[in-house]
């Protein structure tokens, strides 16, 4: 995510570096780079302008104090206005209201509304304990009411059928209605898809937000929006009151200007990211760590936040334990680091949250799920002695096991030799270093890495 | 010098169209009229101003060096004083640069011709194969329709509701496998004599190196149930996209070799200039843009169309 932006601003502190103080000139040189980076990130051109002229003001201002290292100085202050520019914290949903609360859904078509729709019921149950209600006003799209009954069904979220013959406002209405009754705590109101200059179909969702009285109007957004953002966040923001922004699709490998420009232009704050397709993957924003991400200082906070929600906190201390004595790590703990890998999304949505340094070098090291999927299959094969006690692993056991996994005898020798490095690893975590030593010794050495 | 501005549409259906992708870019035209009005001088500022709407124009940095490039060789060579005449000058840069690209789609070569349609979550795929369908069928075009996209919720629904509005034949299964869906389309399309099938796939964004793999499978398997086939790849790009156009271009041509582009949602104020980067960094025919939300809104790139609607130069 964000990566090649994150490349161009780990190049342009590369290039200060060098330098003794900041100077009118090579700042100047400097913040062209900027430019061009937030630029060819689809920052919206009005929104770089005012980017650039308040660091260029702030870093001439710290000249005198910071000359000591003045690549430092001029980053720490493009960090500062950037998180700045992002919103300076996290803003949460607000859902103090008298139940149902509200939450309105609006955007263009194809940004993401009925899948976010799934994914914040799901976020709301799980984390605050709400009983939600989802409904879709989506009369036009073929099968868009179809598509959120069946997310529904999928995540076991409670549904208001409705039916294309009906208006949209009745449709909510009676939703509403039927929350009340039914003691919902939170209502979510998905929308029809709509271009901003369709006079009748944002006079339609005007109606709606009138009628429901959201508490909170939530526009979705495609992080690969390029330069339109602009228009369109404004053009809802004129419209509706919007009182947050979902950005969708952050997994892909757009440098998400949108998400720097879109909050700048309707002054409201991005509440939520899409990070995958799972039913899982949207997360709180949080304006800071995506400075530091772009930055090249990478996620790590959101990298841990994930493992506390996605991984068995039982087990994953039981292996702290093993990992700090530096023994008994078997097969089995290998095992089951990959299932919890899994459960975090995978080697790809992990890396992405890894510092722009650190993914460079992986690059080379191709993720492949195949690979993390067949391992799993190997140990599968092994009877439970043999996980516990990999050392009793020879040639017969491996023919037998490889013959069970439906692979070669070669995969299987790979695997063991990637359990001996993990092995060590291990041990090296054990000893002093912690985090940023693991990080170092992740790649290659991670099942799926090549 | 500028006949092809000139020229009178042919038909009524033409001319509506071009009123109606001119409304849609009109915000670009605006401002380029606004600022080349005959008479003014050129220099440094107009080439800066141009380089701020080529830029909000999602035309990305490359191509809009290269474009002013271009117009400042041509101011040179032909000796241009007024700044009514850059605008012909960058019309010409822009018709150069785009012209390549406009390479209708000829299904004729075979039956069935298979198309194959890709792209990322929410670009427009399942709805543009409903109004290909109509194009199809509008030039008496056999067309069967594969719902393959078995991932997304209701997707298949969404394609079985565009069948039933064109009356074309769908082919989907309850669940499983897109290649085993497609492939059974494409059986069915040689047994039934079919000219066109359309063939839909999931969403997927190009960093899901799985999901990458399993569309090249898709493809592996097309041409085992037809030796040849797919013999059109088409990746479906929403106009309102930044700079990550370019990417998605590259990453679905070198997992499918993409044969043409679908440019949709040309009807909101998004400008489509992307596909001034992408003829610059990657050329591929634009086959279709879509123009509105109709069954007919779907047409044929014309690139004098696309420049003169883009810079508001229609008479």
């Amino acid at each position: 995510m964000l990566d090649n932006l994150t490349q161009r601003f780990t190049g342009i502190v590369k290039n200060l570096r060098g330098q003794a103080r900041l100077t009118e000139s090579n700042i100047q040189d400097a913040l062209r780079e900027v430019r061009l980076a937030l630029l060819e990130a689809d920052v919206a051109l009005p929104v770089v302008k005012e980017f650039i002229a308040k660091v260029k003001e702030a870093a001439l201002g710290q000249e005198v104090i910071g000359n000591l290292q003045p690549g430092q100085a001029l980053i720490g202050v493009v960090n500062r206005e950037l998180t700045k520019l992002m919103g300076e914290h996290n803003d949460a949903l607000n859902l103090a209201a008298v139940p149902p609360a509200v939450i309105l859904m609006a955007g263009l078509q194809g940004a993401g509304k009925t899948t976010s729709s799934g994914k914040l019921a799901k976020l709301l149950r799980e984390q605050d304990k709400k009983k939600v209600l989802l409904v879709s006003c989506d009369v036009y799209r073929p099968a868009a009411i179809e598509q959120l009954r069946t997310l529904a069904q999928q995540l076991d979220i409670d549904f208001f059928p409705s039916d294309i013959s009906q208006k949209p406002l009745d449709i909510a209405l009676a939703a509403l209605d039927w929350a009340r009754k039914h003691h919902h705590e939170v209502l979510i109101v998905d929308t029809a898809g709509r271009l901003a200059v369709d006079e009748a179909m944002m006079a339609e969702i005007k109606d709606l937000h009138a009628a429901v009285k959201p508490i909170e109007t939530l526009f979705v957004v495609d992080a690969m929006t390029g330069q339109d953002a602009v228009n369109t966040a404004k053009a809802f923001g004129d419209a509706l009151p919007l009182t947050g922004i979902i950005l969708t699709k952050l997994d892909g490998d757009a440098r998400g200007g949108a998400a720097l420009s879109v909050r700048q232009i309707t002054g409201k704050p991005i509440k939520f990211v899409g990070v995958s397709e799972k039913p899982n993957g949207l997360e709180a924003f949080h304006p800071e760590r995506m400075a530091q991400r772009i930055l090249g200082m990478g996620d790590v906070l959101s990298l841990l936040e994930d493992a506390q929600r996605n991984v068995d906190m039982g087990e994953a201390q039981k292996l702290a334990k093993k990992m700090q004595t530096g023994k008994g790590f078997d097969l089995n703990d290998f095992k089951m680091q990959i299932v919890q890998m899994k459960k975090m999304g995978g080697m790809s949505a992990l890396m992405d949250k890894l510092p722009a340094q650190l993914s460079q070098a992986a690059a080379g090291a191709k993720i492949d799920e195949r690979q993390i999927n067949r391992t799993e299959g190997i140990i599968n094969s092994m009877t439970p002695y043999e996980r516990s006690h990999p050392e009793l692993i020879k040639a017969s056991r491996k023919r037998r096991i490889a013959a069970g996994a439906g692979v070669q005898v070669m995969h299987v020798n790979q695997l063991l030799n990637q359990f001996e490095q993990s092995q060590k690893m291990m041990k090296m975590i054990s000893g002093k270093g912690g985090m940023a030593k693991m990080m170092r010794g992740m790649a290659g050495k991670l099942p799926g890495m090549r | 010098m500028f006949s092809f501005l000139k020229k009178t549409p042919a038909t009524a259906e033409s001319t509506n169209w071009l009123t109606r992708l001119t409304g849609s870019l009109a915000r670009t035209g605006g401002q380029l009229t606004a600022l080349l009005v005959p008479g003014g001088r050129i220099d440094e500022d107009l080439y800066e101003e141009l380089e701020t709407i080529l830029i909000t124009s999602d035309v990305g940095m490359d191509a809009t060096r290269a474009l002013l490039a271009d117009v400042r060789h041509r101011v040179k060579e032909q000796q241009l004083t007024e700044a009514g005449q850059l605008k012909e000058a960058l019309a010409h840069a822009l018709l150069k640069l785009l012209q390549p690209l406009a390479q209708p789609l000829d299904v004729a070569p075979h039956k069935p011709f298979v198309i194959m349609l890709c792209g990322v979550n929410g670009a427009g795929k399942t709805t543009s194969i409903g109004k290909l369908a109509k194009h199809f069928q509008n030039r008496r075009k056999s067309v069967l329709l594969a719902a393959g996209d078995t991932f997304r919720a209701a997707a298949r629904e969404q394609l079985m509701e565009w069948g039933k509005r064109n009356d074309v034949t769908v082919i989907a299964q309850q669940s499983g496998d897109a290649a085993a869906v497609i492939y059974d389309a494409v059986q069915a399309a040689q047994a039934r004599g079919i000219d066109v099938v359309l063939a839909d796939t999931a969403g997927r964004l190009t960093t899901q190196a799985h999901l990458m793999e399993e569309i090249k499978k898709v493809k592996r398997v097309i041409d085992k149930a037809l030796p040849g086939a797919p013999h059109e790849v088409l990746l479906v790009l929403d106009a309102n996209t930044g700079q990550n156009a370019l990417s998605q271009v590259k990453a679905f041509d070198e997992a499918l070799q993409v044969t043409g582009l679908v440019l949709t949602k040309l009807d909101g104020t998004a400008k489509g200039g992307v596909i001034a980067a992408i003829a610059k960094a990657h050329p591929i025919p634009v086959r279709f843009i879509g123009v509105g939300e109709g069954l007919d809104d779907l047409r044929p790139f014309v690139a004098e169309d696309f420049v003169a609607a883009l810079l508001g130069l229609e008479q």
